[in-house]
């Protein structure tokens, strides 16, 4: 075997658009921060110059006082609100994951059923089909009335629209598996166990991995939407309060609260998703940058 | 082991409301240790014929027998090398080497670390053990399908145009590592395979087919020496069984030009 006979693309790409000295990587940091700073200076302009009025949108500079406050209790300046932030944070965090917990691992669970059965497929799949229509949010009636006020119909709510986009990608991932490879692990003789596990599930997983990306951000929306009308804590039930109490330097703050904490969650499950998915990036677009 | 009998084989596949005949009464023996190989113009029912050995079809009517034995499906004693090289790509060259070995099915079979070792050894990836498939030339990644089906060390070979993908220089490279194998294995080969040289280069016998409906026009006993050389191909006795073959799967494919094939 000659040297040149292999050119693997880990020790070839990656230099492509890989910051090399200072001056690149400051202009790497520039490249994230031109577009979020020029929002926020515009925004504090508008402010300033009185094009907007402060206590109806308030600068950012009033925000970032506030959301200081929201955290710490120190300056007393979100009034009712101070200190309370971690409390809700947490509130809206562990019923994101509660709810996204459920509804994932049932998407999940169903999936290949679906996916690989023609009678699961006759049984379930309309039925699901015509479900994921109906806008979660439309379920918050019955949920409140099956569930009460609390957890409850929020966890419910947002399981169930976790639950759609990790079913359906599930599916979807099975039905797409390459029909060589199965051929080849029954020729050598694989069972059924063992061609769920070590084949269709793996083959499947990058198509799994990004609907379950997409539940974590249905998760964040519905969470707000719970919290707005079945729950009495959470960063939902703090924008909605602080609206009616016309504290909008308060619902800034928590929006960007619900943003940042959505974020963190979707960077999360990014980064399982690498680790688990090395191997499929290599061939791809986003594997060269 | 690895004997092939195939009697009076029809396969009809039913498409909608029509029905394509892919093979019509086909008789062939496949001796032990001997590699037979399927040519043919497209349409002629040469991968239905594998398929139906390797267990992925059963037969309208007649018999398969592998060593006297109704074939039920696909098994670990007939080790099938597709066109489409069926390497797992999540997996290092070396865990696709050891993924059969690694089943229930093969537990026990043999000493599953020193297998790996060997094959890798034998095609020349050692250094490549930890790579991922994505990360080989072709012609690595089908001498490492080559090797991860060597491992559970089937009776029979079952190949699939296997170097169709691969360009002309590294497939003849390949055509000579498949032989070197067989010439230390001593394994049952049947490889379908459109180009007419390799499919004579290879073969103790090469089986001729036709289409519409697909049958067997000729076996051709190639009587030439082993082990086989590459300038073997530039002589007389390879060039007269190639012209042969060419006649009439070239006759063949000009009469078809005008039927719409399906493989």
């Amino acid at each position: 075997m000659t040297s040149h006979q292999t050119r693997p693309a880990e020790t070839r790409l990656p230099t492509v658009g890989k910051p090399r000295d200072l001056r690149s990587r400051a202009s790497v940091v520039l490249q994230y921060a031109i577009f979020p700073v020029a929002i926020l200076a515009l925004w504090e302009i508008c402010s300033a110059i009185g094009f907007v009025r402060r206590n109806v949108f308030p600068p950012p500079s009033e925000v970032v006082s506030v959301w200081y406050d929201l955290v710490t209790g120190a300056t007393d300046l979100a009034g009712r609100y101070s200190g309370t932030w971690l409390d809700h944070a947490w509130a809206s965090t562990w019923r994101v994951f509660a709810g996204f917990g459920w509804g994932v691992t049932l998407g999940i669970f169903l999936g290949p059923l679906i996916g690989l059965s023609r009678v699961t497929e006759r049984v379930l799949d309309p039925t699901i089909q015509m479900m994921r229509n109906i806008p979660v949010t439309a379920w918050v009636p019955l949920s409140l009335v099956f569930f009460g006020i609390g957890n409850a119909p929020a966890v419910f709510l947002i399981g169930l629209g976790a639950f759609f986009p990790a079913a359906i990608n599930t599916t979807h991932g099975v039905r797409q598996i390459n029909i060589t490879l199965y051929k080849a692990a029954r020729m050598m003789g694989a069972d059924e166990r063992e061609l769920l596990s070590r084949v269709i599930l793996p083959a499947a997983l990058p198509s799994i991995l990004n609907g379950v990306r997409q539940s974590m951000g249905i998760a964040w929306v519905l969470v707000v939407v719970a919290e707005i009308l079945a729950v009495r804590s959470g960063l939902g039930y703090l924008l909605n309060d602080a609206y009616l109490f016309y504290r909008n330097d308060v619902v800034i703050a928590a929006m960007l609260s619900i943003g940042l904490l959505g974020f963190l969650s979707d960077q999360l499950v990014v980064f399982f998703r690498d680790i688990l998915l090395t191997w499929n990036k290599r061939e791809t677009f986003d594997g060269q940058n | 082991m690895g004997r092939i009998d195939m009697t009076s084989v029809t396969k009809r596949f039913e498409t909608g409301d029509s029905v394509v005949t892919a093979l019509d009464d086909v008789n062939l023996v496949v001796q032990e240790k001997e590699i037979v190989t399927l040519v043919g113009a497209s349409g002629c029912g040469k991968s239905t014929l594998l398929n139906l050995i390797a267990g992925f079809e059963t037969p309208t009517a007649g018999q398969v027998l592998v060593d006297g034995r109704i074939i039920s499906g696909p098994g670990p004693d007939r080790g099938v090398v597709f066109q489409q090289t069926a390497l797992f790509p999540w997996l290092s060259v070396e865990d696709n080497i050891a993924f059969g070995l690694s089943l229930r099915a093969n537990r026990g079979k043999a000493d599953r670390q020193q297998v790996v070792e060997r094959m890798l050894q034998r095609t020349g990836l050692s250094a490549f053990r930890e790579r991922r498939p994505a990360e080989l030339s072709g012609g690595m990644r089908q001498r490492a399908a080559i090797a991860s089906v060597l491992a559970i060390n089937p009776s029979t070979l079952l190949m699939d145009e296997p170097f169709g993908a691969l360009d002309s220089l590294t497939r003849s490279i390949m055509q000579d590592f498949l032989l070197e194998i067989w010439e230390e294995q001593r394994k049952t080969v049947v490889l379908v395979t459109h180009d007419i040289d390799e499919a004579i280069y290879l073969a103790d016998k090469t089986v001729v087919m036709t289409a519409h409906p697909g049958r067997i026009f000729e076996v051709i006993e190639v009587n030439l020496p082993r082990p086989r050389r590459y300038d073997m191909r530039s002589e007389a006795p390879f060039i007269a069984l190639r012209d042969h073959v060419t006649r009439i799967v070239r006759t063949e494919a000009l009469e078809g030009a005008a039927i719409p094939a399906v493989d």
